[in-house]
């Protein structure tokens, strides 16, 4: 009896022999701008070539401009990073989707929609929120240069495999509480650290519920638990979501496809290491108080007044001070300056559509500034067509073009000193979205609503307006 | 890889947990298409101030630990980001090992992959360690790989590390050089085994 990790594990097996890290086959390489540079200049020096550059696809997405993207760039330090991969995808026959692509956008937002990422691979990029793809029950987990360089010139991994922990989501998530929020309330929960050395297998109702969207949420968010990786079971949900996509398989390849994915999921008894229980029903939208994604409470609760038990007493007074927050300061009382809703955690077609809702009918608070960022062209162009960019637009959010934005604020998308930000990301450290930034996690419509009223609210109040 | 067998050098201690790549090297200098050249942003946002001027109080700034080369740091150390940037600029600012009760796989992996030996203590040693590099004249540590062996005033440790991940260690070894002896394994896995689980080509 074998979990799904189990399985895709053992179909992947190179070689295996005591005392070594077993080899794992690669089956999808996705490359960016910011971490691919050196792993090419070290296959040049080497003079070694990339072993299946056609299962090796490139776009741009950390450091691009999302805004007047037919001008120079004005950064040129960017630009040169750009250039570099334009220029090393040439070299060395890899399809790069560069800006003027419709297909363009976030590495974890265009690799699914094209229908490259598929149940039973193995997926690697230089980036950690690669678990994004273990959505479609897909092995999936970010690497360092080095590693990159290496599944170039060789399309394998020596790994070692890691520990099974399940995820148990029972019941469901009640009106206004998205996959954002029980993410937020998986890491609450485990800690930051809780995942580490573990691949995370999320299952039960709530998780059968949700999308392939939400599902992408929950599993992007997987590193912020300390887990490399984190699955879930592929089903009719995921076939559904792949059916018809550019590169998934076609006629007579898509009925035995269909087949094998249905071998896949976790065996009925299969044993995981450890096993972690969470009731969806009993959760509230989530907001980030602090400098790491643990830190965070539900929408009716305040600001703790002591460090939670068995967490690090001074990182938690680091981080009231760095956030300019008090002790027992109620939620719903935070002021916000920005909004920015967007980035590989909730940047798709359905993470806009909940925000609009929102949105709709309503104007941004004058104290604010608020934009939506989408993660591909090709969302952009769907939110058009529906009408979304409109709701946006009348509501006073800038529309922007696709790309990690202010996720890391790489490009000139940044907050400046005192800040403070509601944004749909996953990372709320120090500095992340620009020097002395203060970042809270929430989910697209808690983004939406705070931009509104200025602060945050309880989305499960709002006034929709139709 | 610069290879890695014994090293003696002074400790100096961050004493925080969860230290994520985004203060390690944070994200304005990832922009760089060279792997060198990344010690002087080390820690950039607790160095420095917005103005370029020094943060007096940060460890790092403080010269009686300015020939530091081990690093001593909480738990959960290199969360974050998957960017190698960070143990680039970790070694290229002089430190040859970080020591903390735990840290985050893929920056493990990321160190190890490059010659900066991350060391896994229990937190009550690390607790001492730290304490004892804030006495006046500092601590001084020898590591030995070979032996796994941590070794100071008032500390004698043995630390785990996988049997393969030493001896790349120790003898420097690239990783990519490995697999590559290994490509008959690799083409027979190419014509027996994809098959079984893939059905569309790209
Ligand atoms: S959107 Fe943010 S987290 Fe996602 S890939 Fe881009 S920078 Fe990384």
């Amino acid at each position: 009896m074998r979990t799904l990790y189990d399985k895709i594990w053992e179909a992947h097996l190179v070689r295996q022999k005591e005392g070594e890290p077993a080899l794992l086959y690669i089956d999808l390489h996705l490359i960016h701008e910011v971490t691919s540079p050196q792993a090419f200049e070290g296959l040049r020096i080497n003079s070694r070539k990339l072993r299946r550059p056609e299962l090796t696809f490139a776009t741009v997405d950390h450091a691009i401009p999302t805004i007047g993207r037919d001008l120079p760039f004005n950064d040129p330090i960017a630009w040169k990073q750009v250039e570099t991969l334009r220029q090393n995808c040439r070299d060395f026959g890899v399809r790069l989707y560069d800006m003027d692509r419709k297909e363009q956008g976030i590495v974890h937002v265009f690799g699914p929609e094209q229908g490259l990422t598929q149940p039973g691979f193995t997926v690697v990029c230089g980036d950690s929120h690669t678990s994004t793809h273990g959505a479609f029950g897909a092995l999936a987990f970010g690497i360092g240069t080095s590693e990159v360089e290496h599944v170039f010139a060789t399309q394998t991994l020596p790994q070692t495999k890691a520990k099974n922990l399940l995820i148990n989501v029972k019941g469901e998530l009640p009106f206004g509480v998205t996959a954002k929020d029980l993410i937020l309330a998986i890491i609450n929960k485990i800690g930051t650290s809780g995942g580490t050395g573990y691949v995370i297998e999320y299952a039960g109702d709530a998780i059968k519920g949700l999308s392939m969207e939400g599902r992408m949420t929950v599993c992007n968010m997987t590193i912020e638990g300390g887990a490399r990786a984190g699955l879930i079971a592929p089903d009719e949900t995921t076939f559904t979501y792949l059916k018809g996509r550019k590169f998934a398989p076609e006629g007579d390849g898509w009925e035995k496809a269909v087949e094998y994915w249905r071998t896949l999921p976790t065996d009925k008894g299969a044993a995981f290491d450890r096993t972690v229980e969470i009731d969806a029903s009993s959760l509230a939208p989530f907001v980030t108080w602090g400098t790491s994604p643990e830190m965070s409470a539900m929408i009716t609760d305040r600001v703790p007044d002591a460090p939670p038990p068995g967490r690090d007493p001074h990182s938690f007074s680091k981080a009231l001070e760095y956030m300019g927050l008090e002790p027992s300061q109620p939620i719903q009382q935070i002021a916000i300056d920005r909004a920015f809703i967007g980035s590989c955690t909730n940047s798709r077609i359905e993470d806009l559509r909940e925000a609009a809702s929102v949105a709709k009918g309503h104007k941004v608070a004058g104290s604010v500034s608020a934009m939506v960022v989408p993660g591909s062209m090709k969302i952009k162009e769907q939110a058009e067509a529906e009408g979304l960019a409109e709701i946006f637009t009348n509501a006073g959010f800038e529309w922007r073009d696709a790309g990690c934005s202010m996720c890391l604020a790489m490009n000139e998308d940044v907050l400046s000193e005192g800040e403070r930000c509601a944004s749909t990301s996953n990372r709320n450290f120090e500095g992340r979205q620009g020097r002395g930034g203060r970042t809270h996690l929430v989910s697209p419509s808690m983004a939406a609503a705070a931009a509104i009223a200025g602060h945050f609210v309880d989305v499960r109040n709002w006034e929709f307006r139709n | 890889m610069r290879p890695f067998d014994r090293h003696t050098g002074k400790a100096v201690a961050i004493d925080l947990a969860n230290i994520d790549t985004d203060q390690i090297i944070p994200k304005q200098f990832l922009k760089r298409i060279e792997r060198t050249g990344y010690g002087q942003f080390l820690f950039n946002d607790w160095r420095f101030n917005s103005d370029g001027s020094i943060q007096e109080d940060f460890p790092l700034n403080d010269p009686a630990y300015s020939e530091a080369s081990i690093l001593i740091t909480g738990a959960n150390f290199g969360c974050g980001s998957s960017r190698e940037h960070a143990p680039w600029s970790i070694l290229d600012h002089g430190f040859r090992a970080v020591i903390a009760p735990s840290f985050a796989d893929i920056f493990h992996n990321n160190s190890l992959k490059n010659g900066l030996l991350p060391i896994t203590l229990p937190d009550d040693v690390v607790d001492r360690l730290i304490d004892s590099s804030k006495q006046p004249g500092g601590l001084e540590i020898s590591i030995d790989l070979e032996e796994q062996s941590v070794k100071g005033k008032d500390v004698d440790e043995k630390f785990e590390i996988s049997a393969f991940a030493k001896f790349s260690l120790l003898n420097g070894l690239d990783d990519i050089g490995l697999t590559l002896q290994h490509e008959v394994d690799i083409e027979r896995f190419e014509r027996n085994s994809v098959s079984l689980y893939r059905f569309s080509t790209f």
